[in-house]
């Protein structure tokens, strides 16, 4: 009997320990990023690091706005393209199809939310920088090579319709039958149903779902950096290749070690992103939680 | 008036049509073209060799050490993940079942770790590494992976443990059994099936991330032989082999990315097919 009590004892603070770890690891994750990039920190201020454009690791100069300025750009014009789409899209497989379609999408759409950032990296370095280079740019009379900014926001936005579709076809769901089923005995059409009462009802929902697709594309690495050039300037134009944040912890972990301060400046970018994506998380998961709730 | 009604409700049910369409049409275009551009260059010797001298310029070999590098390590990271998220799922279904607000709290943590990009774990799990200077490892790519997936694994295994109902763990407790015994030896079985599809899930993702394992794995043209030896994975595999200028070297990237694709929709459909069957 003892042992019995014993184990349970034991394994009930095995899962506490568990637990805890997961709980102070996102504290662990800020607290070891901070204490890097607290070597940049005192050498430079933050508004200088943030809004400088001067970024030469040798001379010590670091401003990071380029890649802001370019995870920014690629990053809302891919919620640009892919908000609306995604919007529509759950509007016709939740309302207006057949009811086998949408059960035989959601699984379809899971799966393909699945599939590696990678593979869609090379789908747009064969695809998407092509289209822009020899296509899309020409027609706006631009010279282009293909790997820019509008590309990066492409690819992501392609990316990013599983992953906000999914959510969007849950928020729809979760909207009461009755509620619709009143609009339309009422005598409106099923559009003016979606319109007033279901897009409406499920705002919080719609919102929260773009909410957490920007902060996913925000942090997408592989495939934005494949297609978008990575070079170091302001862009100008969506023709331009960009280089954002991500991209540029990952290219330059090899070298980080040979330049004073750069370890640090990279670390330093992680942290901008982890906070940015926290802070972003926290918000709409709260207003999802807070519209359940209801 | 009812003209117009009529005519906004036919817009949008063509509009919502045609664009959901347009989804499927992309996301379909996707998978031929990978399909398409890799078929050609796939071949036996790229499954089972691994890579020769030169095979960064044109030369023979394949990779095998990419294939068997991911496989590794997404089953190293998995059971790592596991080992970790059984305890920590259990604990929120039996432990704090009955302190609602807390069991929201802890779920809206778990979801938020959710959304921590990768290349944030792989910086900062680097960092570790640096400063306990080690190297890149099998090991340290699996421990990265595992903290990234343990997340989706907790909260796959919640939602089915969540459907459990209460009554059985209250009738377990009137039989005489401890907290332990409930959790393992009913809840556990109970929710058997739902597990499986949960590992499955995380590990789908973690053969697929390449950003974590960027900075922790390294990269190598052998297979790994114990943990402390870099690895190779195939999404850098891939990714390494497309910045390369010579075409041979890039349609090997294509016919990895094929190889990829697979593995991940193996895992994914199977994981669905078993959440069918349940």
């Amino acid at each position: 009997m003892t042992k019995r009590i014993l184990i349970d004892n034991i394994s009930s603070k095995w899962m506490l320990v568990c637990l805890s770890f997961f709980l102070l690891l996102p504290l662990a994750i800020g607290t070891g990023l901070v204490l890097k990039s607290e070597d940049l920190l005192t050498g430079h201020t933050l508004s200088s690091l943030i809004f400088s454009a001067d970024w030469s690791p040798s001379e010590d100069k670091f401003g990071f706005w380029p890649f802001i300025l370019s995870s920014l750009w690629v990053t809302i014009i891919a919620l640009i393209i892919s908000m609306p789409l995604c919007l529509l899209a759950a509007i016709y497989l939740s309302q207006f199809a057949p009811k086998w379609l949408l059960e035989f999408m959601r699984p379809v759409i899971d799966i393909l939310a699945g599939i590696p950032s990678v593979v869609y990296g090379v789908w747009g370095v064969l695809v998407i920088v092509p289209l822009v280079g020899d296509t899309i740019a020409p027609f706006f009379n631009n010279e282009s090579l293909g790997y820019s900014i509008l590309a990066g926001a492409l690819v992501l936005a392609v990316m990013s319709i599983p992953y906000i579709l999914n959510m969007l076809l849950e928020v729809f769901r979760q909207v009461p039958v009755e509620l619709g089923e009143a609009s339309l005995s009422l005598g409106a059409t099923k559009w003016e149903t979606i319109k007033h009462v279901f897009i409406r009802k499920g705002a919080t929902g719609i919102l929260s779902a773009y909410g957490l697709g920007f902060s996913k594309a925000l942090g997408e690495t592989i495939a934005v950096m494949m297609v978008i050039g990575n070079v170091v300037q302001e862009p100008a134009s969506v023709f331009d290749a960009g280089y954002p944040l991500p991209a540029l912890i990952a290219n330059n972990y090899g070298e980080m070690m040979s330049i004073p301060s750069y370890d640090s400046a990279l670390m330093f970018g992680s942290l901008l992103l982890f906070v940015i994506i926290l802070a972003i998380n926290i918000l709409f998961r709260y207003l999802i939680y807070k519209s359940e709730e209801k | 008036m009812t003209l117009r009604r009529k005519l906004e409700e036919k817009f949008f049910r063509v509009l919502t049509a045609l664009v959901a369409l347009l989804v499927v049409f992309v996301l379909a275009h996707i998978l031929y073209t990978i399909i398409s551009k890799g078929a050609s260059s796939l071949s036996w010797e790229i499954l089972s060799q691994e890579p020769k001298g030169g095979f960064y310029m044109g030369g023979g070999g394949g990779i095998v050490n990419a294939i068997a590098g991911s496989f590794y390590l997404a089953i190293g990271a998995s059971i790592l993940a596991f080992i970790v998220s059984l305890p920590v799922a259990l604990f929120i279904n039996i432990y704090l079942i009955r302190y609602r607000r807390l069991l929201i709290g802890v779920r809206f943590f778990l979801d938020v770790l959710w959304g921590i990009p990768s290349i944030v774990y792989g910086a900062f799990a680097f960092t570790i590494m640096i400063f306990f200077g080690l190297r890149n490892s099998l090991g340290a790519g699996i421990v990265t992976v595992g903290a990234l997936i343990a997340p989706i694994m907790i909260r796959a295994m919640d939602e089915v443990l969540k459907t459990i109902p209460i009554g059985l763990q209250e009738a377990s407790y009137s039989l005489g059994s401890t907290k332990t015994e409930t959790a393992y030896k009913i809840f556990f079985k109970q929710a058997l099936p739902g597990f499986a599809t949960a590992v499955l899930l995380a590990f789908g993702r973690g053969i697929g991330d390449a950003a974590s394992v960027l900075f922790t794995a390294g990269y190598t043209d052998h297979v790994p032989r114990n943990l402390s030896d870099p690895t190779a994975t195939l999404p850098l595999s891939i990714f390494f082999q497309l910045g390369s200028p010579i075409e041979e070297v890039q349609n090997r990237a294509y016919a990895a990315a094929i190889v990829l694709t697979f593995i991940v929709l193996c895992i994914s459909i199977t994981a669905r097919v078993l959440y069918r069957k349940k």
